[in-house]
């Protein structure tokens, strides 16, 4: 029993039995199939998370985004500036306690390069109701390049625990047609 | 009257005070029988305390309910995690520890005033963070991730705890060595505590790593170091909270083993695969940290793919295989037991009406169909983009941790209560429901968590209506109904957790004492068993024919596949991205 010693001392010389050993292989083989979706994705799948990534300090983050957010301005919603960015182009969007800054209006069907950091803590970028989930740092520019394949409004969540005020930090993404 | 009866004697050469266990024979170290008692005591306790946060928490997620205020909810919930993540699991396996060692060994425990020692810190660290967390300075959830910061508490008393555990650790490595120098026992150490054996290296492994990150971290918090990178923090902080989930899987695992040996007479049916099985764990998961930063910047997709899997998931077929010989060693032992009729009568019959028995088999069904699955699928690197820091993650650990390691625990202590503390469990059939209903809520937990987290909820969010936001968003309303059952699920768990408490508690203060006399039956309702010298006659090379386990794996096995691709379907509905 497998509470007592093996009875056979030299058990590591016992035979396997055809069942168990069919297991093992079929599960091997299982892994090695999940270890190479991963490789395979990254040849011909078109999400794979940017590793494009720069270290900068977070009032260099901040003073970019002001300057991208003057530049591109067409309105203010709920007090936050709306910047509307040509395709192809480098967009930001801050993080800090307790807000994604600023709001951003991208167009269906372009690709953006959009540089994701926090001032303060972590933050949780939780893109909605897509369910497109990226960790965020201070410290770290990270460039994801993004292509909306949809219209309409959608919701940045925080979903890295920020503190007291975590649950009201969101932000917004408007997706229009060209 | 068991101590009583305590004889000074001699296990292998040098003097102890021991007694003979009147179900196995074996000499019971009294020092370890009081150390396994303090500490499983221990462990309950906590239990109780971070079962009770998390009711608060599930009641404040439910958005009907909404319990608590946000401040008491962030603090409330990291208050849980601690208690019932580190302090129930870790107190219980220090028990696990010492019952592997000195009890199945048949050896006196090396240095009991270290392991008290060891029991003390573990108690004063406890304690300290909790107070930490309760003061309301502390609200960093259970993975304090820089640069949010607690008070040095915080870290002290979790570093505190982690040393004590350390000491028991090598207790459990000294009384290995006394029992082989002694030959208390002949040949190899029996599976089970070589399943304990591979827990308590990677606790070694999980506690220096912890000791690498909480130590610097705890002095930056008393303001001697000027910064701690987010990132290097979370590698590090990760090969300490992923390991530790690794040290409950061996524990675990190790524990289906004794249960089913004690309960339906099983043996591995074959200690080469099992053992292998278990070296598995120690060899590939130690750094499974990766599955924790797969959406993070900073580190290259090399590292992500290859770290979350080594390149073949072998930590993954480690338990695959335990999947598997576990069922089919209690298939084979029931076949001798008398069972053959039929593909599963095998398993019909199987001692239901026992908690030990329905508690490790319920464990190792939610482990492997929620807690496994649901792992292996977060751990992807790219599904892992759909699923990162939603309520998913809390889903897939509650079906590990609680499901699997909380309910494993609760089924032992069905055993330990008559084997150890030497008493009968009082409310036989409320214990005989106990892990039934445990289960039930627990499943529903993870369920309903996967659920949300599918449909994008949050983890850590006090408020999934934003009620307080400057811009407005509302989840689906699929979303609400999965946090309602959620809560009406914790509520399930709860009365099965409050239950496990009570009888528990009960039984040591009010139980029949136990005796020669009435040991057998102590243990709980259990087939005829037909061990030895049948019990030759399976295992090894004479394993044969076990149908029932065949469909069972083959039913787990083709669930895990499509789930799996589903989720593949989910990542290519997402906006491309590079």
């Amino acid at each position: 029993m497998a509470i007592s010693p093996p009875e056979n001392r030299i058990w590591w010389n016992e035979p396997v039995a055809r069942g168990e050993l069919v297991w093992v292989v079929i599960a091997f083989l299982w892994g090695l199939v999940m270890f190479f979706m991963m490789v395979y994705w990254h040849i011909n799948g078109e999400q794979n998370l940017s590793t494009e990534v720069y270290r900068i300090e977070p009032d260099k983050f901040a003073e970019k985004t002001e300057a991208f957010t003057e530049k591109y301005t067409v309105r203010e919603e709920a007090d936050i500036p709306v910047a509307k960015p040509p395709p192809g182009s480098d967009v930001y969007m801050l993080s800090r306690l307790w807000e994604w800054w600023p709001i951003l209006e991208l167009k269906k069907g372009e690709t953006y390069r959009l540089h994701l950091s926090s001032v303060d803590w972590q933050h949780g970028f939780s893109l909605q109701p897509v369910n497109l989930n990226i960790q965020v740092h201070p410290g770290l520019d990270h460039v994801v390049t993004l292509t909306p394949t949809e219209t309409g409004e959608f919701s940045v969540v925080c979903n890295e625990f920020c503190g007291v005020g975590h649950h009201t930090m969101v932000g917004r993404i408007h997706v229009v047609d060209k | 009257m068991a101590i009583a009866e305590a004889e000074t004697g001699v296990i292998g050469g040098i003097a102890a005070k021991f007694r003979t266990c009147p179900a196995t024979g074996l000499k019971i170290d009294l020092a370890a029988e009081k150390l396994i008692k303090v500490n499983a005591i221990a462990a309950v306790v906590f239990l109780l305390v971070g079962g009770v946060f998390g009711l608060l928490v599930a009641l404040t997620r439910w958005p009907a309910v909404h319990l608590l205020s946000a401040d008491m909810f962030y603090l409330v919930l990291t208050a849980h995690g601690l208690d019932v993540l580190l302090l129930w699991i870790i107190f219980f396996e220090m028990a696990v520890l010492y019952f592997a060692s000195a009890v199945l060994l048949n050896c006196r425990l090396a240095g009991p005033k270290i392991a008290w020692l060891g029991f003390i810190l573990m108690v004063v660290g406890g304690v300290i963070t909790n107070i930490a967390v309760l003061q309301g300075e502390s609200s960093v959830m259970f993975t304090s991730y820089v640069p949010m910061k607690a008070s040095p508490n915080f870290y002290l008393g979790i570093i505190l705890f982690a040393v004590g555990a350390l000491l028991g650790c090598f207790v459990f490595l000294g009384t290995l060595v006394i029992a082989k120098e002694e030959k208390t026992y002949e040949g190899s150490i029996p599976l089970v505590t070589f399943g304990a054996l591979t827990a308590c290296i990677i606790a070694i492994f999980t506690i220096a790593s912890g000791a690498i990150i909480l130590v610097p971290t705890w002095l930056w918090s008393l303001g001697y170091i000027s910064h701690i990178d987010t990132l290097m923090y979370k590698l590090v902080w990760w090969a300490m909270g992923h390991s530790s989930q690794q040290i409950n899987v061996s524990a675990q695992v190790a524990i289906w083993y004794a249960i089913i040996a004690i309960t339906v007479g099983a043996k591995p049916l074959s200690e080469k695969v099992s053992r292998t099985a278990f070296l598995m764990y120690i060899l590939f998961l130690q750094l499974a940290c990766a599955h924790h930063l797969l959406v993070e910047p900073g580190l290259s997709a090399e590292w992500k793919v290859f770290n979350t899997s080594y390149a073949m998931y072998l930590a993954v077929l480690g338990s695959l295989i335990h999947g598997m010989t576990v069922p089919g060693a209690i298939e084979a032992a029931q076949h001798k037991n008398g069972f053959v009729n039929g593909v599963f009568e095998w398993l019909r019959k199987a001692p239901w009406g026992n908690p030990a028995f329905a508690g490790m088999f319920l464990s190792l069904v939610l482990f492997g169909f929620l807690g496994g699955i649901s792992g292996v699928v977060l751990g992807t690197e790219q599904i892992n983009l759909l699923l990162h820091n939603t309520l998913y993650v809390p889903g897939h650990f509650h079906a590990t941790v609680v499901a699997g390691t909380t309910l494993a625990f609760m089924a032992l202590t069905y055993l330990v209560l008559p084997l150890i503390f030497q008493r009968e469990v009082i409310w036989p059939t409320l214990a005989k429901w106990q892990p039934y209903l445990f289960a039930a809520g627990v499943a529903g937990i993870s369920l309903f968590m996967m659920g949300a987290g599918t449909l994008g909820v949050s983890r850590r969010h006090w408020d999934i209506t934003f009620s307080d936001a400057a811009i407005s968003f509302d989840y689906p309303a699929a979303a609400f109904l999965m946090m309602g059952l959620n809560g009406v699920s914790a509520i399930l768990a709860s009365i099965g957790g409050g239950l496990f408490v009570l009888i528990a508690v009960g039984s040591i203060l009010f139980g029949k004492k136990v005796d020669a006399s009435n040991i057998v039956q102590a243990l709980g309702p259990m087939p005829t068993k037909q061990v030895s010298p049948a019990v030759k006659e399976y295992g090894n090379a004479g394993t044969f024919h076990l149908p029932g386990t065949y469909i069972l794996v083959g039913v787990f096995f083709i669930s895990f596949v499509l789930y799996y691709f589903v989720n593949w379907k989910y990542v290519s509905e997402l906006w491309p991205m590079g």
